[in-house]
């Protein structure tokens, strides 16, 4: 093994591994279908017609794509703290009932102002329930990851409890809700007027807090002493930083963007909060973040990608007669091969070649 | 409530302690080995699922409930194979796999137990050990799921395998120093696949006595964090066997709060109530852990408690 590494190795494996890994569980998916009696080649011809085949399945896919990228955001943060929280979903249900419930204690106004005003009661929902995961984490020395989702579901309790008891709106007589959003606070389409009328301006927020995020951690000090802390959080505290302060940071502004998901989820969607919003996708934003390798530069691709399968899976219900859930199979299998192709990371161009292959004998002494 | 009424309500969450606590109960004896070998499961409550729907498919077409547990069983070690496989390769977290595992098993289970939601399966026998008592409610509450005393006698033979045994020991050198097993020859990785299988397996137990005996049908939402819990729960009763058996006690009772109070006629506050469980485990291990030193009886290996 020669000792210096050229330097398009690592960008590329950045590149090839996760591709590789989707290959791979697009053809695990396939198998899966085939055994099932169907047929895998028409399981992948729908799947990325119904993401990417026309402007209708776009439409469909930015607007599942735009709470991914902030519920990835929820993880890629603390894991750039060296945490792995996964807590997203439960930020997110908050995040929905505290923008459909400001306006019972404040009155808000109707217009652009309220509709801030709104979003920030639910990222700041959001950013305490995750924010004290961190913090317990910290100071109580409690596994985050366990925390988080307990969280999760006491959220999913909470958010159960006051829409179906004291949020409840009399009106919503089948499907429990609050009350709706007044027209001035809701959140429109980006271009009404065009084939993607229905896409909403969280996909901006989405991608703008995507890059705003890569260039806080690629740019700034503060970034810079996060990174520091979940490479070697000995080291940071050892040069003095302020690591409890930095760790509870970054996880409150993960949940932060996840509780803005759910808000613009409530603003933009459902109009109110219900239990339409608790669809898994603070679940799915794991699996996207661990897919982009939680840089937030990489989010936004790989959460339309996803974002796209999700939107593929109504038409593999119709026309093949599969499970609802065959989308989650598949996230499944994408989430099982992306954690091994980790293990081939800085090993993919040194792979050892079985010796009946080799054109050369391997130098004396070399090991693999 | 009347005397009579407060006597009901105990009696109903004692009954349902056992009940709810049964999963809890084989969930947290499956973690337990796990860990003690140095890896942390947090996949189970993917296996918990799945081997819900698998017990509950074998036990439907196999017409045996017994032999639905057996499939409910092996389905549950396949799974948790994977968890050790993955696991062994270089720079793969045990915690980032469980979350995959999560994911991979909710899909899984929902996807092939589609057929599986409206008919109904045989179902695992109740041993009564009410039948000196005249009254139905007492009987009732004392109808015991036939795997909870397998459960019993599991942990009896863990705890005891564990300290007295040739396997518990080298399992206990694998969790506490990789490196001491390693010198003496010890396959590491070979003994924590056997582990989390072997944990896996038991698990799914568990999941066979939601699917087969409480609530007793399959369902998109028949667990929801149970597996999770019983992870926390491990924490609690410090690696011991014999102290899951209270945990899953203590957490089967919590968790029957809701179902008893709705029997007897309270209707409020239904979400919160049946949130306890998860409340109650976040309040322990904030009482349990500390950031300064590891928890008592750890595994050294294990990820968590550095």
């Amino acid at each position: 093994m020669s000792n210096a590494t050229p330097s398009w190795h690592a960008p590329a494996e950045a590149l090839l591994l996760p591709l590789a890994a989707l290959g791979a569980s697009l053809l695990a998916f396939g198998t899966f279908v085939w055994l099932g009696g169907g047929s895998p080649v028409q399981a992948w011809t729908l799947l990325f017609q119904g993401a990417f085949g026309d402007a209708f399945s776009w439409q469909n896919t930015l607007q599942r794509a735009a709470p991914l990228m902030l519920t990835a955001l929820a993880v890629a943060l603390p894991a750039k703290a060296g945490l792995t929280v996964i807590g997203g979903e439960g930020a997110l249900v908050l995040g929905a009932l505290g923008c459909a419930g400001l306006p019972y204690v404040l009155p808000v106004p109707a217009h652009g102002a309220g509709t801030v005003m709104v979003l920030c009661a639910g990222a700041l929902a959001g950013a305490m329930w995750v924010g004290l995961a961190g913090a317990l984490r910290q100071w109580r020395g409690v596994n985050e990851t366990i925390s988080s989702l307990l969280l999760g579901y006491l959220a999913i309790a909470l958010f159960k409890h006051f829409v179906e008891g004291p949020m409840r709106d009399p009106a919503s007589l089948n499907k429990p809700s609050t009350r709706p959003l007044v027209e001035g606070l809701r959140i429109g389409p980006m271009a009404p007027d065009s084939v993607f009328g229905d896409v909403h301006w969280g996909l901006l927020m989405g991608l703008c807090l995507c890059i705003a995020s890569g260039l806080w951690l690629s740019f700034t000090a503060s970034g810079f002493a996060l990174r520091v802390v979940g490479g070697n959080a000995r080291t940071a505290r050892l040069v003095g930083l302020s690591t409890d302060r930095l760790i509870v940071l970054a996880c409150a502004l993960g949940g932060a963007a996840a509780g803005l998901a759910g808000a613009v989820e409530v603003a933009a969607v459902h109009t109110a909060a219900n239990a339409a919003v608790i669809a898994g996708l603070g679940y799915t934003g794991i699996l996207v973040s661990f897919v982009a390798r939680h840089n937030p530069w990489a989010i936004p691709p790989v959460a339309i990608l996803f974002g796209g399968f999700a939107a593929a899976g109504s038409l593999l219900q119709r026309r093949m007669g599969l499970p609802d859930a065959s989308v989650l199979v598949l996230q499944g299998f994408a989430f099982v091969f992306i954690l091994a192709a980790e293990a081939l990371r800085g090993r993919l161009f040194n792979l050892p070649v079985p010796s009946r292959l080799r054109l050369t004998p391997p130098p004396r002494g070399a090991t693999s | 409530m009347s005397a009579d009424a407060w006597i009901d309500l105990l009696l109903a969450i004692v009954g349902g302690a056992v009940r709810v606590g049964t999963p809890f109960l084989f969930v947290s004896l499956g973690e337990c080995l796990t860990e003690k070998s140095g890896r942390i499961n947090l996949g189970l409550e993917g296996v918990l699922v799945f081997s819900a729907m698998a017990g509950f498919g074998g036990a439907y077409l196999s017409g045996s409930p017994w032999l639905g547990v057996l499939m409910a069983g092996g389905c549950g070690a396949l799974l948790a194979l994977l968890h050790g496989l993955l696991c062994s390769l270089p720079r793969v977290s045990d915690i980032a796999t469980g979350i995959a595992l999560m994911l991979l098993g909710a899909g899984l289970a929902f996807y092939l137990g589609k057929p599986l939601i409206q008919p109904q399966a045989p179902q695992i026998p109740s041993i009564g050990l009410g039948a000196w008592s005249a009254s139905p409610s007492v009987q009732s509450a004392l109808a015991i799921n036939a795997l909870f005393p397998v459960g019993v006698l599991l942990a009896v033979l863990m705890a005891w395998g564990l300290r007295n045994t040739r396997w518990g020991l080298v399992l206990r050198m694998v969790g506490d120093s990789a490196d001491a097993a390693r010198a003496l020859g010890t396959s590491v990785n070979g003994v924590r696949i056997a582990a989390t299988t072997a944990g896996g397996f038991i698990a799914g137990l568990g999941g066979a006595s939601l699917s087969l005996y409480y609530p007793g049908s399959w369902n998109e939402g028949l667990s929801s964090g149970q597996g999770l819990i019983a992870v926390a729960l491990v924490i609690f009763a410090r690696w011991s066997p014999i102290r899951c058996l209270g945990a899953a006690l203590l957490f089967g009772g919590a968790g029957a709060i809701g179902p008893a109070l709705q029997s007897v006629g309270v209707h409020g506050a239904y979400h919160l109530i049946n949130a306890v469980p998860y409340a109650l485990t976040l309040l322990i291990l904030v009482a349990t852990c500390s950031p300064k030193r590891a928890i008592p009886g750890a595994p050294m290996a294990l990820g968590m408690s550095r």
